[in-house]
């Protein structure tokens, strides 16, 4: 029963880093780039909202619900000030200036906050679990943000379907070009695209906080499972993160019930596996979204 | 362009001379001199000088080698990787390896930069899956495993780490002035490995794939074995490098030796101080050396700082300090390129 145990909490897991994984997804998918800062933004999303909840009468959930937007105008705003600029430089400069953020990011929180752990608490949700049968027990925490990654990403799907906007995004996905020949502002696109991802990383990253304890350094883990989880499900699919979420999530805890040292392993020899014998991913999608 | 099309294209006009095409000329044959003055001059350091500043002058070195082979990497091949501190880290663990075996950590350090290479040629099956972007994640991710598996090995001290203890037959004046001269020499040899793979078909391949990959694939470079060429002996590089900070530090953990921070390291020295260009990562290596001197005593701001160099130098200085240097000079130090002088009314590169 242990095990049944380890399989619920590791696909429950996966539903967290498909929240991670989603704006990573959609920033590739849409700009062609990599935010090697995407972790370290999460990591600021927790802090911001540690801050908010500590030192206001907010709480967690008013923290969540300021922050969260918060952060996806922040995210419009890098985009158009400074990614958009890097992208005009050169293809290595948005990998370059989004690794110089990372660092400046992680080195600045160490500062402000120091390198001791903090932790976000989402009040009685955290001691509250869901028993089933004798041995299973589910927290509470767990399936909620399991719930919400899925919210996310049909809203995501929807919207990129549905609406004027998300069709303008997939048109700037497919060719920038055409798509600022048929009247598309892409710098706008794209700037709506980065509120998008950097929105979603910030719920992830509070979802994060109030599971486990957090320090400034733990931003390049989460951005590394994120990717993780977007490889093994298959580029461009945003229901294949998903499910490459719930694999990698369950590679670790049962790695991690076989021996509490091997769960990230268990984690990177998966992704290393789909890599080396089914690189397209084992989900993957013909197009983006 | 290349010179042949360069020497064409000049208008066949029967007063003018005919252009000439030369590789540094008179300025290569400069600089050669000024760099073995150069390092004449620094080996000989160690007499004169106390054992804290040939310490730093040991980082400077193992930083300029990184960053060398980080630029090899980067701004030649084309190849973003955030994952070369795996190398370092099995560069170090090498040298431990070898000296458990009873070679001499000296002797060990060039072993280590053999070994990584060979470590390198499966990894890069794994990785040159991954393209662009994303093979800068993917190297990410292949170094931290190579980080947990090291951790692992209790033979080699597992999590907490091992002390190398064969270099205690030195007295600590001699070891730290070998520590100098054999951090001299991997410096001295990742600038001259670079200079001398780039003047040869190397670098004339990984050129043509900087410029068009798909045009030099069709042209017939073997556009993947010119890549994997660069990611070996970047591998050997930053191995030799990692097997410097352990015999100039003595002992050696996982967590440290494997941190991301040595290609932080790597690739803000070569941002600043100019990617694509031999030079640049040298020039970079010493501002980042003054940089963390000046301010290492107030906790991690120096790293906040160069950061921020790094980003504003990735944005709106793509070619770095060396690309003023040059567009001011035109001084090359180390030509890798050709020039056309004599030309009309074209310009050569």
């Amino acid at each position: 029963m242990i095990w049944v145990d380890a399989v619920v909490q590791g696909l429950l897991l996966g539903g967290l880093y498909a929240l991670f994984a989603c704006g990573l997804s959609l920033m590739f998918g849409v700009m062609r780039i990599v935010n090697l800062a995407h972790g370290d933004f999460a990591v600021l999303a927790a802090y911001l909202a540690y801050s908010a909840a500590t030192a206001t009468a907010l709480g967690t959930l008013g923290a969540t619900l300021l922050v969260v937007p918060l952060f996806a105008v922040f995210g419009y705003f890098v985009q158009r000030g400074l990614i958009q600029r890097a992208l005009a430089t050169g293809p290595l400069a948005t990998l370059l200036a989004t690794f110089g953020l990372s660092v400046i990011i992680e080195n600045a929180l160490q500062q402000g906050y120091s390198a001791d752990t903090k932790a976000l608490n989402p009040g009685s949700l955290v001691s509250a679990s869901l028993r089933v049968g004798s041995d299973i027990s589910v927290s509470w925490l767990a399936l909620i943000t399991f719930a919400l990654a899925v919210v996310v990403l049909s809203a995501l799907q929807l919207f990129l379907r549905r609406t004027r906007t998300g069709r303008m995004l997939r048109a700037a996905a497919d060719d920038p070009g055409a798509a600022a020949l048929a009247g598309a502002d892409t710098r706008h696109i794209y700037g709506i695209a980065a509120g998008l991802a950097f929105g979603t990383v910030a719920l992830a990253g509070l979802m994060f906080a109030m599971r486990s304890s957090f320090d400034p350094t733990i931003g390049p883990t989460q951005l590394l499972f994120a990717f993780e989880a977007v490889v093994i499900g298959g580029l461009g699919s945003l229901w294949g993160t998903l499910a490459g979420g719930m694999v990698l999530g369950l590679a670790q805890d049962l790695g991690g019930q076989w021996n509490p040292a091997y769960a990230l392993l268990a984690g990177h020899v998966v992704f290393l596996a789909v890599l080396a014998f089914r690189p397209q991913g084992l989900f993957p999608a013909r197009r983006i979204a | 362009m290349t010179a042949d099309e360069a020497v064409t294209a000049a208008p066949a006009a029967p007063a003018a001379p005919p252009p000439t095409v030369s590789r540094g000329g008179r300025a290569a044959l400069w600089s050669g001199v000024g760099s073995a003055a150069a390092i004449a001059v620094f080996a000989y350091l160690p007499f004169m000088l106390y054992t804290g500043t040939t310490q730093t002058l040991v980082t400077f070195f193992t930083l300029v080698a990184m960053a060398s082979m980080w630029n090899l990497l980067a701004g030649y091949a084309g190849l973003v990787s955030v994952g070369q501190q795996a190398y370092v880290g099995l560069g170090a663990y090498a040298v431990l390896q070898f000296s458990d075996w009873g070679v001499q950590p000296f002797v060990g350090v060039a072993l280590a930069a053999v070994a990584c290479a060979v470590i390198a040629v499966p990894t890069s099956l794994l990785a040159f899956r991954l393209r662009g972007d994303y093979f800068a994640v993917g190297t990410w991710v292949i170094a931290e495993v190579y980080h947990l598996a090291i951790a692992q090995d209790n033979s080699l001290g597992a999590g907490s780490g091992e002390a190398l203890t064969t270099l205690s037959g030195f007295s600590p004046v001699m070891r730290e002035a070998i520590t100098y001269w054999v951090g001299l020499a991997v410096a001295a040899a990742s600038i001259a490995a670079c200079y001398l793979l780039l003047r040869g078909r190397l670098g004339l391949a990984l050129t043509a794939v900087r410029d068009d990959e798909t045009a030099a694939h069709a042209a017939g470079v073997a556009v993947t074995r010119a890549k994997r060429a660069a990611y070996l002996v970047a591998a050997a590089g930053c191995g030799a490098a990692g097997g410097m900070l352990l015999v100039s530090q003595l002992n050696v953990a996982p967590d440290s030796i494997f941190s991301v921070q040595w290609t932080a390291y790597m690739i803000f020295i070569t941002v600043i101080g100019g990617i694509g260009t031999i030079e640049g990562p040298v020039l970079g290596a010493a501002v980042f050396t003054v940089i963390q001197q000046l301010f290492s005593s107030s906790g991690v701001w120096y790293l906040i700082l160069l950061g921020a160099m790094a980003v504003a130098a990735a944005v709106w200085l793509p070619r770095g300090l060396w690309g003023l240097v040059r567009s001011r000079t035109s001084l090359s130090l180390f030509p890798v390129g050709y020039t056309v002088r004599g030309l009309t009314n074209g310009r050569g590169s």
